[in-house]
């Protein structure tokens, strides 16, 4: 293999698996480490600057970074990074002061569709740099999404009220109420840039026989949210009927369960294991009484002259073709009927851009989707971008925020007359940790404690209250038992070939044997002699060549601890510890020189 | 030395022995000898060597001296029986232990300080006795615990790390071994573990006087230009006449080896030792043989590494003796003390 080259920005990012897994690239590790240290609004700041919405995603988010954290693979359950953020926004000082200011205007306006987090994202990036920002939603307050589809029991009103305000004060008007439905008559408006954060509105049907019959207890899941989040609908009948395996469902059913609902029940077509719903999220609505069925698929509401009385289910089961590829097949059992009073139909979300002509420029796909650049955001119209949901359809917060970022460095460079395809190389910071002999600016001793559960609200009050969330968050104790699980994960093992005397001290502590001294070979080869398995070619190996006897240093990233000991036990000091930071570019930072803030 | 303990976790892939152990199992506490000492390689390769023996540690009784080297079996085989006696007398506990119980496996940790000076004379009667043993002598030619004075393996005119020449002959203790019967003689470098390990696992298995001289460079005292103990200097002197591969049991030989190429040897409990040659002449069952080729390529300043001569037929001191086979520990009063009329018998015997 030829030697690694670690001045590329993408090597150790990589092996910051949480950060390279988070679509906005935030630095967990930098944060849970300020966590750790109680300096809870520094770690606020670097979450805010990067995923905008901490205090919401702390709650909300899907969490990509958990799947990926390397302490899922060195034990069974990876550091709960969520809840750690949300811990830097419970226990946070003011932080007002330590946001942007408005930038003295530069004359150019901007228009936003949308209020939720994608159209929120774009207007923080640019405000500061003198942006005059428009924000067009049809409902009374921003957050898009976040405030109609989340129920209150997970994100209470005042998180968003909060994190909405810190961009809204950035001199940015926000028109409530003000449903675009004309993207012509917003372009003759003669805006510079226009940017289209509508999320996905439209809530999927279900069109099997009785759905028109028995309309008034079927209900659009997401709808339904909204209308429940706005307080247009206070109860639903004693059995309820989820159909639908995401979040959307989990969420639907637990509502249901807080108006009335006795019986909930969720029925999905797929098996349980592959519900798009989060696990942690199908775990609280269990907790909450509410079986998941699977294996049944819906094949007709049954009613008595309009009035709903059950739904059908046909009995399947899933086969696999030879290209491994899932079909669900009648089982042959008898169909079931499930006797209900209300269902709520969760079935899936799409697209819908009615207000969009077809002749301003925009292209559409075979999907009826815009043609949407995937890289710039950019439309086939050069000044309409889009973003979020808007985008390539149903993802969640953390990607609306992601795109919000990428939407308005193109934006910015757009109007300053720069190519837009030309984006520029995040700046990348690597220093030394190395304190004493055996002294590090980190904490290397790795807790062997599993991972923390958060304390939840006593389930008898959370299903009385609706707006009670049930989930409390770490406290300060908690908070600091669960940040010590970090790995550190950005403080990188570098490696020095002339240094290195071929001692072995590196080899022999390691704890994870990581680090084999062997000959060169190609990588396949190689990963066959490491001194233990080295099976996920995802993960790489950091091959350094130039020593003395011939051989390499090859050193499995997979499973390392971060713990130092190669460091501390090296004689001649050919391994150190450095802490790899990485800034994204944010529009701005093209023409800014940015000294990065303490931490 | 390193103030955190090594971390618990462990590689998840990592394989198991017969008896279910990693070989993390097989560690003691963290090392705190100075940071990249040899003699932590020599610990982790005792460490493997047990591990791929699928040795229960409870069998194992790690005997010492003082010294840097006399220091480690704390941080190997946490779970094993450990003696760490006067300066230089480790030859005599273990042998005073393996006469009481010869139903352990007997480590003896030395150094070369521990077994070429003030221990010399315990090294070489344990030696000509036969006592079925691993002899190690973690050989860095310094006393490094003292800050760095020549030991006597230094060689001659070699020089210390102020760059003082050594005026003293060397003691070759793997020459010294060899004269005095040893039935397992072998050197290596703690800078080859390939080497290594196989040498440790062959000689545990070995029934009789094992003896392995390991050169492990000290990286605070003996590691620079002069020495003839450093990293450098070893590998560029380093003249192995042979490697091994250790096959326990009824294992097939899976290695592949070009014909002509490999000797086995099997050894009393039917561990084969597969020996590729590397130097077609050499034949290590000679032990004349042997000390006339160590002879000759030490005065070329070439250091011979590998298994130098074993006896695969050799006896112990408890063969020589006669002795009862049951452990000391599990007899009964009566037997241990058969009382004054058996006394009386014996000495009429002698009468």
């Amino acid at each position: 293999m030829k030697p690694t080259d670690i001045s590329a920005p993408d090597y150790f990012h990589k092996v910051v698996d949480c950060q390279w897994a988070c679509p906005a690239h935030t630095p967990v590790p930098e944060y849970i480490r300020l966590i750790a240290e109680g300096r809870y609004s520094d770690a606020y700041m670097i979450n805010w600057r990067s995923n905008v919405f901490p205090g919401i995603l702390g709650r909300t988010c899907d969490r990509p970074c958990e799947p990926a954290c390397r302490r899922g693979r060195v034990e069974e359950t990876p550091v709960a990074i969520c809840r750690l953020k949300r811990v830097a926004a419970d226990f946070k000082d003011d932080v007002r002061h330590r946001m942007p200011r408005p930038g003295p205007k530069n004359g150019k306006r901007i228009a936003l569709v949308g209020g939720g987090p994608a159209s929120l994202a774009v207007a923080r990036d640019l405000a500061p740099l003198g942006y005059h920002c428009t924000v067009f939603d049809s409902d009374p307050k921003a957050g898009g999404m976040m405030r109609s589809q989340i129920p209150k029991f997970r994100l209470p009103d005042a998180v968003i009220d909060e994190e909405t305000d810190y961009i809204l004060n950035l001199g940015i008007e926000f028109k409530g109420g003000h449903r675009v439905d004309s993207l012509k008559k917003l372009l003759a408006e003669n805006y510079d840039a226009i940017f289209v954060g509508s999320g996905a509105p439209r809530g999927r049907e279900l069109d099997i026989p009785g759905r028109k019959e028995a309309a008034k207890n079927i209900h659009i899941g997401i709808d339904w949210l909204s209308s429940v989040s706005f307080g247009h609908t206070e109860k639903i009948g004693k059995r309820v009927i989820v159909l639908g395996g995401g979040n959307t469902a989990m969420d639907c059913c637990r509502t249901a369960r807080r108006l009335g609902g006795d019986e909930v029940k969720v029925v999905v077509r797929s098996g349980f294991e592959e519900m798009k719903a989060s696990p942690w999220e199908k775990e609280d609505a269990m907790h909450e009484d509410i079986p998941i069925l699977n294996f049944m698929v819906p094949v007709a509401f049954i009613h008595d002259n309009g009035k709903l009385t059950g739904v059908t289910f046909q009995k399947v089961k899933a086969e696999y073709d030879a290209m491994g590829r899932r079909n669900l097949i009648p089982s042959g059992e008898p169909d079931e009927t499930i006797e209900c009073d209300d269902v709520l139909v969760a079935v899936g979300q799409e697209n819908a851009f009615p207000w969009i002509e077809r002749d301003c420029g925009i292209e559409f796909d075979k999907w009826n989707m815009p043609k949407v650049d995937p890289k710039t955001f950019a439309s086939t119209n050069p000044k309409v971008f889009f973003g979020g949901d808007a985008a390539f359809g149903p993802k969640n917060i953390i990607w609306a925020v992601a795109h919000g970022h990428d939407a308005a460095l193109s934006i910015h460079k757009m109007i300053s007359g720069e190519d837009i395809n030309e984006r520029p190389l995040p700046e990348v910071h690597v220093t030394s940790q190395k304190m004493g002999i055996h002294e590090w600016s980190y904490d290397n001793d790795i807790s062997t404690d599993q991972r923390f559960k958060v304390p939840h609200r006593d389930k008898v009050i959370a299903l009385k209250d609706i707006r009670a969330e049930v989930e409390l968050g770490y406290d300060v104790k908690l908070a600091l038992g669960e940040a010590h699980r970090c790995l550190n994960c950005d403080v990188q093992t570098v490696f020095s070939a002339p240094l290195c005397i071929e001692c072995d001290a590196c080899v022999d502590i390691c704890p994870m044997d990581c680090i084999t001294f062997t000959e060169n070979g190609e990588e396949d080869d190689l990963r066959q002699r490491l001194n233990a398995p080295a099976p996920h070619h995802d993960q790489a190996l950091y091959v350094q060549d130039g020593l003395k006897t011939g051989r390499i240093m090859a050193k499995d990233e997979d499973v390392c601890l971060h713990c130092g000991l190669c460091a501390e036990r090296c004689p001649t000091g050919a391994w150190d510890m450095q802490k790899y930071l990485i800034d994204m570019t944010h529009a701005g930072s093209t023409c800014q020189s940015k000294a990065r803030s303490a931490a | 030395m390193t103030y955190i303990a090594k971390p618990k976790f462990h590689h998840p892939g990592l394989p198991k022995n017969e008896l279910g152990y990693t070989h993390r199992d097989y560690e003691g506490k963290i090392s705190t000898l100075c940071a990249g000492c040899g003699h932590d390689s020599i610990t982790a390769s005792i460490i493997e060597a047990c591990y791929e023996l699928s040795i229960e540690p409870h069998r194992v009784a790690k005997i010492s001296g003082i010294g840097c080297s006399s220091k480690t079996p704390d941080y190997f085989l946490g779970n094993s029986h450990g003696f760490n006696s006067v300066h230089g007398r480790m030859p005599s506990v273990l042998t005073g232990a393996n006469l009481a119980n010869r139903e352990l496996i007997y480590l003896g940790v030395s150094g070369d300080g521990d077994s070429a000076s003030i221990g010399f004379g315990q090294f070489a009667h344990s030696i000509r006795r036969g006592v079925n043993m691993t002899y190690i002598v973690e050989n860095n030619g310094v006393y490094g615990l003292t800050k760095g004075q020549f030991s006597a393996t230094a060689d001659f005119g070699s020089k210390s790390k102020k760059g003082v020449t050594n005026t003293d002959n060397a003691i070759d203790l793997v020459a010294i071994a060899l004269q005095l019967g040893a039935t397992f003689v072998a050197r290596s470098f703690s800078g080859d573990k390939t080497q290594l390990v196989p040498l440790i696992a062959a000689a545990i298995r070995h029934k009789g006087a094992s003896f392995i001289d390991v050169i492990s460079p000290c990286i605070a005292f003996n590691n620079h230009a002069g020495s003839t103990k450093s990293f450098d200097y070893v590998r560029e002197h380093n003249d192995a006449v042979n490697r091994l591969d250790v096959l326990v049991g009824r294992d097939p030989i899976s290695v592949d080896y070009a014909p002509g190429t490999v000797q086995v040897v099997e050894q009393h409990d039917g561990t084969r030792l597969a020996l590729r040659k590397l130097d077609a002449d050499y034949d290590p069952h000679d032990r004349l043989g042997a000390q006339n080729f160590l002879q000759k390529h030490a005065a070329k300043g070439q250091i011979v590494t590998g298994l130098l001569y074993v006896d695969p037929e050799a006896d112990d001191l408890h063969a020589h003796l006669n002795t009862v086979e049951t452990p000391l520990n599990t007899m009964d009063e009566r037997a241990l003390c058969p009382g004054s009329a058996a006394l009386e018998k014996i000495n009429a015997s002698l009468r």
